[in-house]
Order: structure tokens, then sequence, then C-alpha cells
């Protein structure tokens, strides 16, 4: 199983993958993640690259082959979206982040989000950013995600729970699981 | 037990098994969190130097007493720690020490690509690469070894994608290791031609031992496959090949210098194509051919950039990967909302200065919208070339030139730079942007935060001081929030026909994680002067107004100074 997480720097996509490392190693899968650190946090385009399966060569997902790309931020789905397999899915926020170029005026941000992403793979778009500020704190879009991803991709629950347990600092970890909930539940409708 | 590690972590792990007792490094991407999960070690002495150079000095110190040593850095800090590298070559070790560093193809985080594998065949110092987590951990134990046994420094270079991968590394016991005696040797200790000339020769004979027992060594890995195509190569880029290519027959070099040719000649003659496939320089290929091996590489692979899996497959067999939507707008890193940078910047622009810039956070300021800088070269280089312009072009020509540094890059060699344009009359303006940590590496400390690695308190570098003892003429310290007064201190010293230097003390906002209070507007009119500052908590709703986002704005107040008509205020 390969997913991308793609996002803009603050988001917490780092956070999502560790907790996707820990599902994956709770349930004695081969992992192998790839961050980012340094420049690109600075309100950049990320990318975290989440590897599951058996004997997992290259730490990073490669554009065609991954199965999931979990995107935090609408514009940054698009830039990322061609990493998708045939069949894969594609789970997006639905929260736009501009850029600076289109803070300033340089260009316009896409508006024809949904037209535009018409590759041959299953898309769902998430509200994740109100269902986290409903959770409690808007910072918990990228749990809010694993929830939906969870449910999506029929994942343990149970142990999706303890991964975040062991990931979180636990003065957050009840925010998180409703974050988690609220995505969860909310993929129920997808 | 096992873990999931990034190969930075894995390496501070590998450290503590080795036996390591001193580490001493400066923080840079992609090698930063080594010293960090080093100093999670209660067994092992770690600090942040102030520069690259007193690091490996440290090392070596460290190393001649006795003890196994560790000392880490990015491409770019190799060539600041080259200096006594070079030498430490020469009088070679007493305890085990090990140099790390890491390479940063495509350039995540860095100036430039240079390759740091020739710094080990130029320094005559054997240089190990591994491929993931685990075999970094065990690499740094095997360098100490062969440090030890060669009596040589060994480099252990990595790259980004390396560094930054997470693998499983199953945990070794850490070897308690004996401070071996010191005994004074200035044949071997005290470089000074005499002494430099014998050593030079224990280099090159240790080096053909090395070579002669490397095959014992079992660095380097054979896997036989098809006999068609066989492939060399080393790192991450392994882990590529063996994806990109799952029948070729590989040659997975673990000891990339020494490079051992005759291994690689005798699995050559087992296929019947050769592709040396690595990421930067011609290393390896060069290497092989100048041997008389017959192999491919550059000319598929190109120079630039990272490789990956598709572009594997695409330099061997023309594969097409899948190509990404086009138009889409970049989004670059940026300054934070709140920044304290930010202020300087828009100043510097508006006064319209030529301003040399330097490494960290603030090289975002050479970014539209605030464009304020005109030059980026290497650590330091801000201060040295504000004084070049001012020489080459005369001071009626320069009266406008600012260097703009940060605190931690001012104390890594900026220093030195400043020393010279007092002493060499200059009349330059120097922005010392003192936020109070090393940002753009994640914030570590550095001497003038006054808290050490282990996070101990400390003596704390004062900026003013320190230039008043320098001899600055005009040393002047304020905050960067006050945007008037910022502007009217930098024009003052702009006017002041000798060498200033000007300390905006302001703490980078993240170091401060208490919930801030946030600004709102009302009363917009839409002139859209707010957007010069590139403030990512700003933007104009559909009417052209500016608007400001709650859970971005920390309330700095910069915006509320440029507004006209006073319509930012007070949530």
């Amino acid at each position: 199983m390969d997913i991308l997480i793609v996002g803009v720097g603050g988001q917490g996509t780092l956070l999502a993958s560790r907790i996707l490392g820990a599902y994956a190693y709770a349930v004695n899968q081969d992992v192998k993640l790839n961050e980012v650190h340094g420049m690109s946090q600075r309100g950049g385009s990320v990318v975290t690259h989440v590897r599951v399966g058996v004997n997992i060569a290259s730490p990073t997902v490669s554009a065609g082959d991954a199965d999931i790309v979990l995107a935090f931020e609408q514009l940054e789905a698009m830039r990322y979206a061609h990493f998708l397999k045939k069949g894969g899915s594609l789970v997006v926020n639905t929260q736009k982040i501009m850029p600076m170029g289109v803070i300033t005026g340089q260009c316009q941000y896409p508006t024809n989000t949904e037209e535009r992403l018409n590759g041959e793979y299953n898309k769902y778009f998430i509200d994740a950013e109100s269902l986290a500020e409903q959770a409690g704190n808007v910072k918990a879009v990228n749990v809010v995600m694993i929830g939906a991803l969870t449910r999506i991709l029929k994942l343990d629950e149970k142990v999706m729970k303890s991964a975040i347990e062991n990931t979180v600092p636990a003065k957050f970890l009840e925010l998180n699981i409703q974050a988690f909930e609220s995505g969860y539940n909310y993929g129920v409708q997808l | 037990m096992k873990k999931l590690m990034i190969g930075n972590e894995a390496i501070a792990r590998g450290a503590y098994e080795a036996g390591i007792k001193v580490v001493s490094s400066y923080p840079g991407t992609p090698s930063t969190e080594i010293t960090e999960f080093v100093a999670g070690y209660d067994e092992i002495y770690a600090e942040w130097a102030p520069n690259e150079k007193v690091a490996m000095e440290v090392a070596a110190g460290a190393s001649v007493a006795g003890v196994r040593t560790m000392v880490c850095m990015k491409h770019v800090g190799m060539n600041v720690a080259a200096d006594p590298m070079f030498t430490f070559a020469y009088t070679g070790v007493n305890g085990g020490a090990v140099i790390v560093v890491a390479d940063d193809p495509g350039m995540h985080s860095s100036q430039n690509e240079q390759d740091s594998r020739f710094y080990a065949r130029s320094a005559h110092i054997p240089m190990l690469e591994p491929s993931d987590s685990d075999e970094a951990r065990r690499f740094v134990k095997t360098a100490c070894e062969i440090s030890e046994r060669y009596d040589t420094p060994v480099i252990l270079r990595t790259t980004t994608r390396l560094a930054h991968s997470q693998s499983t590394v199953t945990f070794g016991e850490r070897v308690e290791t004996e401070t071996k005696p010191y005994v004074k040797d200035i044949t071997k200790y005290a470089m000074m031609p005499a002494s430099a000339i014998k050593r030079h020769l224990a280099v090159e004979a240790r080096e053909n031992r090395l070579k002669a027992e490397q095959d014992k060594l079992n660095l380097d890995e054979i896997h036989i496959k098809g006999k068609d195509f066989g492939v060399v190569c080393s790192g991450v880029v392994y882990q590529y090949v063996k994806e990109a290519l799952p029948d070729a027959s590989v040659y997975k070099v673990g000891m990339v210098y020494p490079l051992n040719v005759e291994a690689i000649r005798k699995f050559s003659e087992s296929v019947k194509e050769l592709i040396v496939i690595e990421e930067l320089e011609p290393f390896f290929e060069n290497q092989l051919k100048a041997n008389g091996i017959a192999c491919s590489g550059k000319d598929k692979t190109g120079l630039q950039g990272e490789l990956n899996v598709n572009k594997i497959k695409k330099a061997v067999y023309g594969f097409e990967e899948n190509k990404p939507l086009s138009d889409l707008p970049v989004r670059p890193p940026m300054l934070c909302a709140g920044c304290p940078h930010r202020s300087v910047f828009f100043v510097l622009n508006k006064l319209g200065c030529t301003v040399t810039g330097d490494i960290g956070c603030y090289t975002l300021g050479a970014q539209p919208p605030l464009r304020a800088i005109d030059t980026v070269l290497c650590m330091g280089a801000s201060v040295s070339m504000a004084h070049g312009f001012e020489k080459a072009l005369g001071r009626e020509n320069t009266k406008n030139q600012v260097a703009v540094i940060g605190d931690s890059t001012f104390i890594h060699s900026g220093i030195t730079g400043l020393i010279n344009a007092v002493y060499n009359k200059s009349n330059i303006t120097l922005v010392i942007l003192d936020n109070r940590t090393t940002g753009m590496t994640g914030h570590q400390d550095n001497p003038a935060t006054g808290k050490t690695l282990k996070g101990e308190r400390t003596y704390e570098l004062d900026f003013v001081t320190l230039a008043k003892a320098l001899n600055v003429p005009s040393v002047v310290q304020v905050g960067a929030y006050d945007l008037k007064l910022l502007e009217e201190t930098i024009k003052g010293e702009l006017n002041k026909d000798c060498v200033s230097v000007i300390v905006v003390k302001q703490p980078c906002v993240l170091l401060d994680k208490s919930k801030k209070p946030f600004l709102r507007i009302d009363g917009c009119v839409g002139c859209k002067r707010c957007m010069k500052l590139g403030c990512p908590a700003m933007s104009l709703d559909d009417t052209g107004r500016a608007v400001i986002d709650k859970t971005v704005c920390v309330a700095c107040g910069v915006c509320k100074d440029m507004c006209k008509v006073g319509a930012i205020k007070e949530a």
C-alpha cells in the first residue's frame, strides 16, 4: 500500500504519516516513510511518503503507483494527483489555502478543481477544516483525514486509535480522538 | 527491540551503540536531527558548536585524547570543516572518529548540490554510505572500528532521502569503550613540515593496507540475478534500483572510498552490460572508466537532482511516468505570520537598499513581494560581500549597502567579516536579525540563546557588547515590530560614514507556543498597501478588501502600522 500525504507546511502531514507508520507497525507490516524537513516547513508545499507492505525498498512512492493520495488542501491535491495509480483513491480536504502568489495577485487559485481531477481514480471530498473546528481545534485537520481514510480503507478503528495514542502528546489526545471520530463517522457518507 | 527511525535517529543510535563519548556539530538540513537525538543519550557528551570547523576540531581533540567521537554536518558544512579535516587525515586518531556528512541532491534545503564523495578521495579518508536506517546504525560502529584499525577518521555519507526516511532499526547493545591513554607524540599529532612529510607517507601506506584488506571488511554486497545487466550503486539509490530493475544484478557499494575497483571488475565480467547509477557526480563511473572497466552512467541518468524509481526506469528503458497537471500556482515556503524578519525586509525594500543576504529563514526575504535580498552565497558572506561592494564601487555609490545576517549565522562566520570591515575602514550597515534561535533548521540553541544543546543554562553572547568590543563605531539595538522606529534607525545608520551594526532583537514567533491574540480589519478601503508585507495571515476577499485569517495571525501589529486609514484593529 502506497500512500502520499500532501498539504501545506504546518498542516501536520508529518504527524499523519507517523500515525500511519505506527498503525502499519502494529499490524505487523514492513513500513518505510519519507518526511520533509527544513525549508519546506515554512508554509510551502509538502509531501510525505508512506509505504506499507512486505520487503519495501524505496522510501518514496513513485508517480503512478500510489494507492491513496491524502490531500490536506485542494491545490495540493491537484499538484500530486498524478501520483495515483488507476483505481486508486484521492481523499481531499476541501480547504483552500492561498499561496503567496495568489495573495499578492500574481496568479489565480484554480477554480475548477473537481473537473480537472479527472483521472481514473476514486475521489472523496471532505470538509475536514469544519470537522476539526467542531472537534475543538482547526489544527486537527490531519487527524480528521486519518479518520476518513480509516473508514475508506476499512482499517481497524481500534488499532488506529491506539496508533494515535502512541503518536500524539497526551494533553492533545482527547481532542485528536474526537477529530479522528468525526472524520471516521463522516466517512460513512462517502 | 525494533523501532521505526529516520536515518538521522538511527545514526544517533549507532553512535550510542558504538560507545561514542563526544559529539560536536553545527545544525544543517538534512543532518541536524542526528545531534538532537544524540543529546537524548546521557552516556554521550553532545554540543552545538558555532560552526563545523570548530566541531571538527573538538572531535579531533576528543579523538586524540582517547575516546570515540563523532561530528555531523551538511555537505556545505564540510567546506567549512575541510581545513582541520584534511590534516586530521594526516594525524590520524587515537579514539575512533566518525565524520557524518549529509548531501542534499535536489537541493531540498541547500544553496548548492556538491558531492561530498570527492572530499573522501581528496583527503584520503575512507567513506561509508548506508542505504537504510538500520545500515546507518551499523555503519557508525563499523566506521569506529575502521577508524581505530587504520588510524584514520572515517566519513559516513548520507543524503536527504536517507536522513529523513524512516525504516526499521534493530537495536544492538552499547559497547563500553575504554578511554585510550593519550601519549605525547609530536611526530603524529603536531603537524609541521618535518612531521607532516612522514605522516603523508603513513596516509598512503594505510590506504594501501585498507585496499588490500577491503574484501575482508565485507561492506559491499553483490546480488547476482540476470547476466544481461549489472548495476553499480550505493546508498538510497540501491533501494530505487531494487525496485526499478528487479532483474538486474547489483553491486551495492558500502565503502564509497576507497572504491573496491577489482571487485567491481570481477562483477562486471559476470554481466554483459554495466551501468553505474549514482546521484550527482560520476564519482564511481569515472574511477571505473579510468581503470578500463567499460560502463555507462551519467549519459543516461544526468548530473542534476535526485534519482528515484521512475527516473531510473526512464534512464534504462525509456519509461514514461504520469505527468502532473500544468499551470498550477507554485507554493514556495515563506516567512511565517508574525515573523520578525518581515518588517526589516519591508523597510530595506522601501529604501531601495542593495542587500547582501545570508543563509537562514531570512533568505526567504528574497522572494516576492518583499524582494529585499540581492545576493545569497554561503554562511557569513553577507558581511564580507557588502564590504566588497563598497570597496569596488566606493562609498558614494554604496550608500544603500546593507548586509543582513541571522544570529546563528553571524556567530558561525559573520564575525570575521565584520572584523575585516572595521579593520579596513568600511562604511557598511550590518543588520543582525537576532531571533534568539537557529530557525531554519528547526530551532536549535546557539551561543546567543543562553542554553546548551542539552538544555542547560549557559553564558549568553551579547551582540551589542561584541560589536563594541570589535570597535564598531556605531551599534544600536531595536525591536522588529515598531515599523517607524525600525525605518528611522536603518536610515540613520545608512547615513553614517562608518561601519554600523543594527541588532534587531525579536524572538522567532514560533518559539512561544502559547495561544496568541489576533487582529481584525474594519473599514478597509482596498488600497492593498498591507499586501506588500507578504503576510500569510492576510489576503483579499472577493471585493478586493483585506481580510485577516484569525487562525494564522499572531497580532505582531506590523500591518497595523502600515494601514493609512487605521482599519486594522485589536480583536
